[in-house]
């Protein structure tokens, strides 16, 4: 399952690369749509000093580890 | 970062497909950014200062600390940064109490950073030691992001390498290393004007000691007062793992948010995990409050080398009785409050934020005894569970 996840993942990114110059994607929100999306609320690590306490939090009193999303930890304690 | 605006005995350690192939992933990356050429837009991140209390208490361990990160930009191309962090830990946890004394101990950790921005793409390397009087950590990250299609997606691939010491205080011969190496993609999706999807991948391989050098296993013992004695731990030499992670954030009709997480891990010592997460962030308009609610459930199963109780010493090739390996769930509620205030009339500053968030962590485990309880035969005692409150008060200036 990994496998196939890893390949999927590759083959996204060289369909990009053989694709992007070419293909003319229209962007389906545009710029001026994105009031909502830029309110800071809408980030998923607003406040980075915070979040990366809570991960690392998980990280010791938790046996998994990564993915956290948005800043990580970066402490390199196990 | 898109741009919208602005084992069991003798298990056999390998090493994960996708870590052979992973590669291909920062080839297939460069070739991406080479077709794509040069194109405008992306921002930094903001530069601010924070500065904040952390604390955590519960199960019988005491951290608390200051944590201080501040950023600064240069001419919209590099924005550097720095965190200063310490942890000052007491700890008589239920593993010090069974078979040691209370200790106290700290820990400094410092961070410094690079991000350079060129056009849609975003690098950043940053350098990260941390030391205690029995571990010394030293890592290296380096990322790369590009924004494509308009600004709807970014993707975005890290790799660090980290080498640790692991001492043992009172053991001055006592000298280990470790080396970790961390792959990480980031993709982020805008789907819709009011949604936004990010999934995250990260394997992480360690190869050196494991163990924690003061922690041990119980066996069954006929010739002990209690029926069972102790000694140290044995781990593998090597863990490889991965996790993947798919977040959603939407923008609801009236301004707030809600955010879906959900997260699956899996590891070569047998750990497979998983978690979800609901959050609601709440801005009361013209108060300059912000309130977040969230709750999350995270359950684990055990190390395919975990026992509570051993049937006798030296049962198999690996031992451990770290509650960190054994099967359990936590579940986490958490409340937030923000206030953001506007700074203008102190000159070089835009606003201030101050913020306090309050979590509280429910732990309960499947196969984790509790040994302190007295009065049960071996392997009867109570499983253990217990509940912890973590602690952010932070200042934030924005400038």
């Amino acid at each position: 399952m990994q496998r196939w996840l890893i390949l999927v993942g590759i083959l996204f990114t060289l369909m990009l690369s053989s694709g992007c110059s070419s293909m003319k994607i229209e962007p389906w929100v545009s710029p001026f749509e994105r009031n909502n999306l830029a309110d800071p609320i809408m980030s998923f690590g607003r406040d980075p000093v915070a979040s990366a306490y809570l991960h690392h939090v998980y990280q010791a009193r938790e046996g998994a580890r990564g993915a956290e999303g948005g800043s990580g930890g970066g402490c390199g304690c196990n | 970062m898109v741009a919208v605006a602005a084992t069991e005995k003798g298990k056999r350690m390998r090493i994960y497909a996708p870590m052979r192939l992973f590669w291909l992933v920062p080839a297939g990356f460069i070739v991406l950014l080479l077709v794509a050429g040069r194109v405008d837009a992306a921002v930094l991140p903001e530069d601010r200062a924070d500065v904040m209390y952390h604390g955590y208490e519960g199960g019988g361990l005491e951290v608390t600390g200051p944590s201080i990160l501040v950023r600064k930009a240069y001419k919209d191309k590099v924005s550097v940064w720095a965190n200063y962090y310490v942890d000052t830990i007491t700890s008589a946890s239920i593993d010090v109490v069974a078979t040691a004394s209370e200790y106290t101990e700290e820990r400094k950790e410092k961070s410094i950073g690079v991000d350079y921005l060129r056009g849609k793409t975003f690098m950043g390397i940053s350098y990260t030691n941390s030391e205690e009087s029995d571990y010394s950590a030293n890592s290296i990250r380096f990322g790369i992001s590009q924004d494509f299609f308009g600004d709807l997606t970014t993707l975005g691939i890290s790799y660090a390498r980290g080498f640790d010491t692991v001492r043992r205080n009172g053991e001055d011969v006592f000298e280990e290393e470790t080396d970790r190496q961390t792959f990480r993609i980031d993709l982020s999706q805008i789907v819709t004007k009011n949604l936004i999807v990010n999934f995250n991948y990260e394997g992480v391989t360690d190869e050196g000691f494991l163990n924690n050098p003061y922690r041990q296993v119980r066996f069954l013992d006929s010739a002990a007062s209690r029926g069972f004695s102790y000694e140290s731990e044995i781990y593998p030499r090597t863990r490889t793992s991965s996790a993947q992670a798919l977040r959603a954030m939407y923008y609801l009709p009236y301004r707030a948010a809600a955010k879906l997480e959900v997260r699956n891990y899996s590891d070569s010592w047998g750990i497979d995990a998983q978690n979800v997460e609901v959050a609601y962030t709440h801005p009361i308009e013209e108060t300059g409050l912000t309130v977040e609610l969230k709750y999350r459930l995270y359950d684990q199963t055990a190390a395919d080398f975990y026992n509570d109780l051993f049937p006798r010493s030296n049962a198999q090739n690996f031992l451990a009785r770290d509650k960190e390996l054994a099967s359990f769930r936590t579940q986490t509620l958490g409340a937030g409050i923000s206030y953001e205030f506007e700074m203008a009339w102190l000159p070089g500053f835009k606003r201030g934020q101050v913020s306090l968030f309050v979590d509280y962590i429910d732990f309960s485990y499947d196969d984790f005894r509790d040994v302190t309880r007295t009065g049960f035969s071996p392997g009867s005692e109570p499983l253990y569970e217990f509940d912890s409150t973590v602690t952010r008060l932070f200042f934030s200036l924005y400038y």
